[in-house]
């Protein structure tokens, strides 16, 4: 192994500093899966029969399906009985104020420096905290509530907004959809919902802050958000769990539906733990992501920052069904030492004058394997389509893998598609002439790196940038070729 | 202020400097000259630390420390600094946030406060004065789509902020047109002082109108085969490298 591959290994070995355990009591259901875990779920949380039979009937679908390998991935099979279902931490689920949340939860939040009140409360960012199976507090209800919007956590959402849950449950990703989907549809437990009124713009991030915690335990979430006509919203979401030898299967599903002239602009920090430098632990993140634009002018972007989890598999989607609308994909997906993540996004151009852009930054370290995966399909009636797709990758070391997989149809011949793709490896001259300025070479990979990711970074909000910068420095830690 | 004994140096199998001995102390300006491929960048590369070449005897010294026992980013801390004959691009990175790592990298070394943002904004503007550089390009991607005058420029800027002890100018004349060259030229001298020293190294005598050495040393094929002064570069000029070559076959 040549000198600088040696140097690049010692620096890509760091650890990862939210692996701690928080010692609450939980409540869970046994494990394993049959439809009484359902019944089991729905019972917990006290829900009408038309979810349940929602859930039943998932659950049903979900038993004669079989684990999807086309992804470029591989792990053992999955068993699906030695798996926890549901867990809660045992204390009410309604506080009538954030004072009640039990102190060790308060003190996870902490630190993970995520402060649940004052200091939130001045940067204007409204929490939604879900740990394990249970969403523990929303902030800023009342005052989010005074403008109509409703933040709150799905299983709230069902019992207080059961004609907005109903109406848009499962219209943008069916639960039918795949493989994961039809699990989580069955066995979801919490997540966040929220609803922007029309014409509304709302005054604050809004965001979701996901906690593993609990042993073999699976997370389910379900997040559901719209957005009303020429309303604004900007949704961020965070996530991290403790270091355990065993992986753990989170399977989410998110859902946006952006109506005529409203913008949904989604953003995701994802920092699950990625498991050992030999590949022993971590989280399988198996999620599925879609909106739909579902009325002219509407807009949704996406935007993801991916450094965790041992297996990442996600394509945060976008339907472009109003005319004139917009899809946006802005990806950094980081892997080291053992990770895999197969990631990217589909534009589904169904409207006329349908614009979408694809950036996607990929960076490979250890024996990591990095794929991007894309679809752009540009239906006939959807005249005078664009899309651009830039997709690169950045190598670190010669032990890692990076690939491409592009999909282009279109379907009618006014429409023009771009795809461009580089692969570059870190110069050692890049790195050779930051030494000699007296940068280190730490600093100078995540100079380089962040220089190379700053497309994408630039769409986060302000705190959340600075936050993925640093992220990325730490996953990176020692990397250079 | 260096000190450079019979250094030999070597990349895979070929052996490159065959035992260079060069003194410099405060306050001089060195000219090295020699025609292509006798080892002058293969020299300012070991001085910065680059790993490819490796010294195979010799030492150097630089302000009474063992040049070679410090890594890149230390001697770069300790006030050697490379102007590179092939600046690197670093996409995404802004030549004033690169400048600011490097600033504050280096205050830390010297266990100095990092400066804060108005300072080094401040002083970013005395300095694109003194080196003729548009600000704006300094917001720009560090080197990319820069042209090749505007690289070398941009080099003279960062050696302007980081105001090193010991400087040394890789062909930072080539490629540029006269009114580059003087500006460039001029950086320099206003950056002279009795503190600290410059080694430029330089394919052409046309530099040394403008910065004017206090020695000239002529490398060719690994050695220092004629050292002088500044009338060394002239007469140089007039007969060409072949009259080193000649004279060196001749032996
Ligand atoms: N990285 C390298 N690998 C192989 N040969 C090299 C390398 N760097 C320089 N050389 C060789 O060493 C000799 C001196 O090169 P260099 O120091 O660049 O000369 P100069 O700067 O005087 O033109 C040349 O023959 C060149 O081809
Ligand atoms: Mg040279």
């Amino acid at each position: 192994m040549s000198d600088s591959n040696k140097i690049l290994e010692e620096l890509t070995q760091s650890d990862y500093k939210y692996g701690f355990v928080t010692n609450i009591e939980n409540e869970s259901a046994p494990k394993g899966l049959s439809e009484d875990t359902v019944r089991f779920i729905s019972a917990k949380k006290n829900e009408p029969q038309w979810l349940l039979d929602w859930r039943l009937k998932a659950f049903r679908h979900w038993l004669t399906l079989e684990t999807p390998t086309w992804a470029n991935v591989t792990f053992p099979a999955i068993d699906y009985q030695d798996i926890i279902y549901y867990s809660a931490p045992k204390q009410k689920v309604t506080l009538n104020s954030l004072d009640e949340i039990d102190p060790e939860l308060r003190a996870t939040f902490e630190k993970l420096g995520i402060s649940l009140d004052e200091q939130k409360r001045l940067s204007g960012v409204a929490v939604d905290a879900v740990i394990d199976s249970v969403s523990i507090t929303t902030t800023f209800k009342v005052k989010l509530s005074e403008l109509g919007i409703i933040f709150c956590s799905m299983s709230e959402a069902v019992h207080e907004h059961p004609e907005l849950v109903k109406k848009y449950l499962g219209t943008v990703v069916p639960i039918t959809d795949n493989y994961f989907t039809a699990l989580n549809s069955a066995v979801f437990s919490d997540g966040s919902f929220c609803y922007i009124p029309k014409g509304v713009r709302c005054p604050m991030e809004l965001s979701t802050y996901f906690r593993i915690n609990a042993a073999n335990t699976g997370q389910f979430e379900r997040t559901l958000l719209i957005a009303d006509e020429g309303s604004h919203v900007s949704y961020l979401e965070g996530c991290t769990a403790p270091m355990r030898d065993e992986n753990q299967l989170h399977a989410a599903v998110v859902e946006l539906i952006s109506m005529e002239r409203a913008e949904i602009k989604y953003s995701t920090v994802q920092n699950w733990y990625p498991g050992d430098k030999n590949g022993k632990g971590g989280i399988y993140n198996f999620v599925t992501k879609r909106g739909i634009c579902a009325g002219d002018h509407a807009k949704i972007s996406w935007t993801q920052v991916e450094t965790g989890s041992a297996i990442t598999w996600k394509y945060p989607s976008v339907i472009l069904k109003g005319d004139y609308s917009i899809g946006e994909f802005y990806s950094v997906a980081v892997t080291n030492n053992m990770q895999q993540a197969d990631t990217g996004t589909k534009m589904i151009h169904i409207g006329k004058n349908t614009r979408s852009r694809i950036v996607s930054k990929g960076i490979s370290a250890g024996k990591s394997q990095n794929s991007y995966r894309g679809l752009v399909e540009v239906k006939p009636r959807a005249i005078n389509s664009r899309n651009f797709s830039q997709c690169d990758s950045l190598l670190m070391g010669d032990q890692c893998g990076a690939h491409t997989f592009p999909y282009i149809e279109v379907g009618n011949p006014s429409s023009i598609v771009e795809h461009e793709a580089t692969t570059s490896k870190i110069g050692e001259d890049q790195v050779f002439y930051c030494n000699q300025r007296g940068i280190d070479t730490e600093k100078a990979v995540a100079l380089i790196v962040n220089g190379y990711c700053k497309e994408v970074l630039n769409q986060l909000p302000m705190e959340f940038a600075v936050e993925a910068q640093k992220l990325l420095a730490i996953s990176l830690e020692g990397s250079v070729g | 202020m260096l000190s450079i004994k019979n250094l030999q140096a070597r990349v895979e199998e070929k052996e490159i400097l065959k035992g260079i001995n060069l003194e410099v102390k405060a306050g001089e300006v060195h000219a090295i000259m020699g025609p292509n491929g006798s080892g002058k960048s293969t020299l300012a590369s070991i001085l910065a630390g680059r790993e490819t070449y490796e010294v195979t005897g010799g030492s150097i010294t630089f302000e009474g420390k063992d040049l070679l026992e410090l890594s890149p980013e230390d001697r770069a801390r300790e006030g050697v600094f490379l102007a590179f004959q092939y600046p690197v691009e670093i996409p995404g990175v802004s030549t004033i946030n690169f400048l600011k790592t490097a600033v504050n990298a280096i205050r830390e070394y010297r266990g100095e406060e990092a400066m804060d943002a108005v300072s080094f904004l401040k002083m970013m503007k005395e300095k694109t004065k003194v080196v003729e550089i548009d600000e704006t390009l300094l917001k720009r991607s560090l080197n990319e789509g820069f042209s090749g005058g505007e690289k070398k420029r941009n080099e003279i800027f960062q050696m302007a902020m980081l105001e090193p002890k010991l400087a040394v100018l890789d062909e930072t004349d080539s490629g540029l047109d006269i009114d580059a060259l003087k500006i460039v030229a001029n950086g320099v001298n206003k950056l002279r002082s009795k503190n600290n020293a410059v080694i430029v190294v330089t394919h052409y005598q046309r530099l040394l109108d403008y910065i004017v050495p206090d020695y000239v040393h002529v490398l060719y094929n690994g050695r220092i085969v004629k050292s002088g002064t500044k009338e060394l570069a002239l007469e140089l000029e007039a007969k060409g490298y072949d009259w080193i070559k000649n004279e060196n076959t001749a032996v």
